[in-house]
């Protein structure tokens, strides 16, 4: 783990915002896969 | 008590199911974060600099997934989000002037506050009223799948095309084919921005409507293009707010897991739900708020803390009853292209 700790403010807050994008990028990719195996499930349920 | 990353497992399973419904409504319309999660941080007691920070954070988060949906689906004008960052950021700096002159004066928080609920009640009515008159005369919708088409001038409202007839060089091609004079988007940016700088909010409740009524961009893609702006505007606010300590990663990133799903959920909507019901949506979501603000403001003037409380459960109540029936139309409107799809559709 980095430890920003030590590090200026601006350093501090620059890693927040990387880390809330990185988790939002994280978080667009996960959903999308998991997207991408639900929905031809749905669609079989929806044409059943 | 349960806890994870420092949490009580009920306050995550909270800010989880709360970030899903403000997901819902940011992907659907294009805003909907601030004014919904800063007010409930500071109901559960958070200081003011936290609860604007991470709210601030939370919105940049959701912004970036929502954005991200909508570039797959064709729906950020990326030369027009370039052109209204300039105006906004301009417009928010004297927007911010003007509130510290009024500080000075010792009235920035009555007319702050009556601005709010005046501007929210005012486009709420608006919108909902020619959501309503264009639901009666239409002939059936149509969704949002001509993004990068030419729109029917018909969809193009009356004070769209006033503006836009007023041809001042140099002119420029924005999405839907429409072409709009460089200076009436930089002053609908700036007059935008300013606005959202005076009320110290993220504006797209002011924007979305601005470029639909204002420019003329079809309602998908002002909302994608919004929602772009946001991720600079979101960014550069976490950053400063990140700077003094206001951004907490434990209440951010559970709000972001629950949105991330929600906005997805919207964005996605935004192809399948009619446009006259979006517009319906959008404007008594603007009035419910416009209420909700008012409660809260006679609740600070007059001393009455139930005020508030009914004022923050207003907001709540429209949130969910909006982002729920964002869902209930999709799931009907798919349902109902299912049941017409013919056999040879694959």
């Amino acid at each position: 783990m980095i430890d920003f700790a030590g590090s200026s403010p601006a350093v501090q807050a620059g890693a927040l915002v990387g880390a809330v994008l990185l988790e939002a990028i994280v978080l667009y990719v996960g959903y999308g896969a998991l997207e991408r195996v639900a929905m031809p499930v749905i669609e079989k349920v929806k044409h059943a | 008590m349960m806890e994870l990353f420092g949490i009580a497992l009920t306050t995550l399973a909270l800010f989880v199911s709360f970030g899903f419904m403000v997901g819902v409504l940011f992907g659907f319309f294009g805003m909907g974060g601030s004014f919904l999660v800063t007010p409930a941080l500071l109901v559960m007691g958070y200081p003011a600099r936290v609860a604007v920070g991470s709210g601030m954070a939370f919105v940049f988060g959701t912004a970036v997934i929502a954005t991200l949906k909508h570039h797959d689906l064709g729906q950020v004008d990326y030369k027009l989000g370039g052109l209204m960052i300039v105006g906004t950021t301009a417009g928010i700096e004297v927007g911010s002037i003007l509130v510290y002159r009024l500080e000075e004066l010792g009235l920035a928080s009555g007319v702050i506050g009556v601005t709010y609920v005046g501007l929210l009640g005012v486009i709420g009515l608006f919108v909902t009223r020619n959501a309503l008159k264009s639901d009666g005369d239409s002939s059936g919708g149509g969704h949002h799948d001509a993004a990068d088409g030419e729109i029917d001038p018909d969809d193009i409202p009356d004070i769209a095309k006033k503006i836009q007839s007023h041809r001042v060089p140099p002119m420029m091609t924005i999405a839907g084919g429409i072409q709009v004079s460089l200076w009436m988007i930089l002053g609908v940016a700036f007059a935008t921005g300013l606005l959202s700088g005076f009320l110290g909010v993220g504006g797209g409740f002011i924007r979305m409507p601005a470029m639909f009524y204002l420019i003329g961009v079809p309602v998908p893609v002002a909302v994608g293009t919004d929602l772009f702006e946001i991720v600079f505007s979101g960014g550069f606010g976490s950053f400063t707010y990140g700077l003094n300590g206001g951004v907490d990663l434990s209440i951010v990133a559970p709000l972001l897991a629950g949105s991330a799903l929600g906005a997805r959920i919207g964005s996605a909507s935004t192809n399948i739900v009619d446009e006259g019901d979006i517009k319906v949506y959008f404007g008594l979501m603007l009035l419910g708020g416009s209420i909700a603000v008012a409660f809260q403001q006679a609740g600070d003037y007059l001393a009455i803390e139930a005020f508030n409380t009914v004022g923050f459960a207003l907001i709540l109540l429209s949130a969910f009853m909006v982002s729920g029936a964002v869902i209930y139309s999709t799931i009907t409107t798919m349902r109902a292209q299912a049941r017409t799809a013919t056999p040879s559709a694959d």
